[in-house]
């Protein structure tokens, strides 16, 4: 015998219902005839032998009746309508079908109904809209390529690469005349000219350079330059002679070098190296003129 | 004994022979190591390998044994070497260049030959022709995918800013090939979707108006400028230069071409920002910098801009169509990245 009561206290509040899901809040019921899916007195399937629902197969909607009647037959106990798709109409169905029943069922059939129809017309839209691919990534291909990019990026060193073409189209003269350290075009122009004598020039100015060690040029230009030339002399009646010759050789080129830099020539091929060594030769000048303003004291002392 | 005989030849023999080498080593323990050494050196048989050693002790110190060995021969051979090249001083021969993966490179066929005519007259007669002659100004319109988020929003703002003459649209769930005729109506020459995934820019579609090729990118590795280290300031509008670099084959020179359209003819050299696509191993490395010239022999590079790489996975004729469109190039993955030192680009 169907006794509703029994089997409500039994599987709603005491022992177990398998299709029950409890969470913090409310119960659930899995069940697929329950129609509002809580775990109700008056929603459970189980406990309720005359109930209804609507349930949706491939977008056709039905409604599923069960009464007391035929609880000894298991196999025959939902009774199935199919609903129009139109709504107005399914609604006078489910009315129709559903007189006399309690209000609660209907309501609660009723309200299904519309949820279902709802969510069926928003699957239709969305499929005319553009569905999202989604592709499955392997993780092995991933990390390959990963580890590629990396080694690719060490092996291109961009910086490098970016600089060394910027400065050969700078080279090409696509950037015109905004730039003007392309050191004084005509110097340029002299040295894309005598390519063959840039070697030239380096050795020439190496002989100049001995040359002139022992030759005195009296050249009257600057101030410094003839102080530092009659301090030289006068050092020279001072000092050995191995330190008259640095010196002379220093002073010389220091002459050279003075007005090289003043003229602001810098003919990087041939330059650089003799650059180096005035450089450091005119350090050498700067110690030199150190021992210079303290010798002659020391000399007088001397004396 | 028949202990010792369950131990035949392997492993046992072996350490039987160290034994005893060990024992019959003279007095001294360094003239004993030596003899041990010598012996093991003459003792072992031909098909002595280490990995057969179960006892891992033991193992790894015959192991490491053997690296010493080898680490010592090399050093020899170097020094050899390296005596031979300074005794012959100038006639010695020229240093070994390393192998590299782009030394390595199996020969395209496809490689554009600077003078070859016939790419010439291509190029004279493609869909960037227009451009090339001057014709057409680019105009750039930026747009993503679907609901986008941060990421990447900031990064199609940013590179509004790199290229110049670029606007960034939302995207409303518009169809592509909807808005493509919209954008050609308005005189856009360029289409660039961003496609992202998981709140990170992903993909790019670049597809060149009039009746273009499209170019479907995975981009990685987006940095967006606050993320950048010893950036220098925002760029600004002046038209940047660009930089090519590597871009060799046909397929290369195709798509060397489609980012040369994406920036105007005319570069701004007041501005000095230079924007380089570089192609190594397939991946190209796009990188925004403002440069100044310190003299004549150098350069300094200060990065600004986004960063970002891209691979390319495929090349459409035509507007974007990804259903009827004919492919001019598909990647295929087993095809292409079986040998390591092929390259497509």
């Amino acid at each position: 015998m169907q006794h509703d009561d029994v089997i409500w206290d039994i599987i709603g509040n005491t022992q177990f219902c398998s299709f029950k899901v409890k969470t913090k809040s409310q119960n659930f019921c899995r069940n697929e005839y329950n129609i509002t899916g809580l775990c109700n007195r008056s929603s459970c399937p189980l406990a309720n032998s005359q109930y209804a629902t609507i349930r949706e197969e491939k977008g056709q909607c039905f409604l599923y009746m069960k009464v007391i009647e035929r609880a000894a037959f298991p196999a025959r106990m939902w009774e199935k309508v199919k609903l129009s798709k139109n709504y107005e109409k399914a609604l006078e169905q489910i009315d129709e079908n559903l007189i006399y029943w309690p209000r609660f069922i209907r309501h609660k059939c009723k309200q299904r109904f519309t949820k279902i129809t709802q969510y069926l017309i928003r699957m239709r839209k969305l499929v005319l809209k553009r569905q999202r691919k989604l592709v499955p990534l392997s993780r092995k291909v991933e990390t390959r390529e990963r580890r590629k990019e990396e080694k690719a990026l060490i092996a291109a060193q961009l910086d490098n690469a970016i600089e060394k073409e910027l400065l050969e189209r700078l080279k090409q003269g696509t950037y015109g005349d905004i730039y003007n350290f392309p050191v004084h075009a005509f110097d340029r122009a002299l040295e894309q000219q005598d390519q063959e004598s840039e070697s030239e020039e380096e050795e020439e100015e190496e002989e100049d350079d001995e040359k002139d060690v022992g030759q005195r040029e009296f050249v009257a230009e600057e101030e410094v330059e003839e102080s530092d030339l009659s301090d030289f002399e006068d050092m020279n009646k001072l000092r050995t002679s191995s330190d008259e010759e640095e010196q002379d050789e220093s002073s010389e080129e220091e002459d050279e070098e003075e007005m090289e830099v003043q003229t602001k020539a810098s003919r990087s091929k041939g330059k650089s190296p003799a650059n180096g060594s005035a450089a450091r030769k005119k350090r050498a000048y700067v110690e030199i003129e150190y021992e210079q303003e303290t010798e002659p004291a020391s000399k007088s002392r001397a004396t | 004994h028949s202990a010792t005989s369950c131990f035949t030849g392997g492993e046992y023999g072996k350490k039987a022979k160290k034994k005893s080498a060990e024992v019959d080593g003279e007095g001294s323990a360094v003239e004993e190591k030596k003899m041990v050494k010598s012996e093991l050196a003459v003792a072992f048989p031909p098909t002595f390998s280490v990995s057969e050693i179960k006892n891992k002790q033991r193992r790894h110190f015959m192991f490491m044994k053997l690296k010493q060995e080898k680490r010592k021969q090399k050093m020899q051979l170097r020094k050899k070497r390296r005596k031979e090249r300074e005794a012959l001083g100038d006639k010695a021969p020229p240093k070994e260049v390393p192998k590299t993966i782009e030394n390595q490179r199996v020969y395209d066929e496809t490689t554009v030959d600077p003078e070859d005519e016939e790419i010439a007259f291509d190029e004279g007669t493609d869909e960037f022709s227009a451009y090339f002659n001057g014709l057409t100004n680019p105009k750039v319109l930026i747009t993503t995918s679907d609901r986008p988020r941060g990421r990447t929003v900031r990064f199609c703002e940013q590179l509004a800013t790199v290229i110049p003459n670029a606007h960034v649209y939302y995207r409303r769930g518009l169809a592509l090939k909807r808005i493509i005729p919209q954008c050609v109506a308005r005189n856009f020459t360029y289409l660039m979707v961003i496609n992202e995934d998981r709140q990170v820019p992903n993909g790019m579609v670049l597809c060149h108006l009039p009746n273009g090729p499209t170019a479907h990118f995975k981009v990685s590795s987006v940095r967006l400028r606050k993320e950048m280290k010893r950036r220098g300031k925002n760029p600004t509008e002046h038209y940047p230069e660009v930089i090519l670099n590597n871009f060799t084959t046909r397929l290369g020179h195709t798509i060397g071409r489609l980012f040369a359209a994406l920036f105007p003819q005319e570069p701004h050299f007041v501005g000095r920002q230079v924007a380089t696509f570089h192609n190594q191993r397939d991946f190209i490395f796009f990188r925004f910098h403002r440069y100044i010239f310190k003299n004549e022999k150098k350069v300094g590079i200060q990065e600004l801009g986004p960063r970002f790489t891209l691979k390319l996975r495929s090349l459409q004729k035509g507007t974007f169509d990804s259903k009827y469109g004919e492919y001019e190039w598909v990647m295929k993955r087993h095809e292409m990245e079986a040998c390591r030192r092929k390259f497509q680009l």
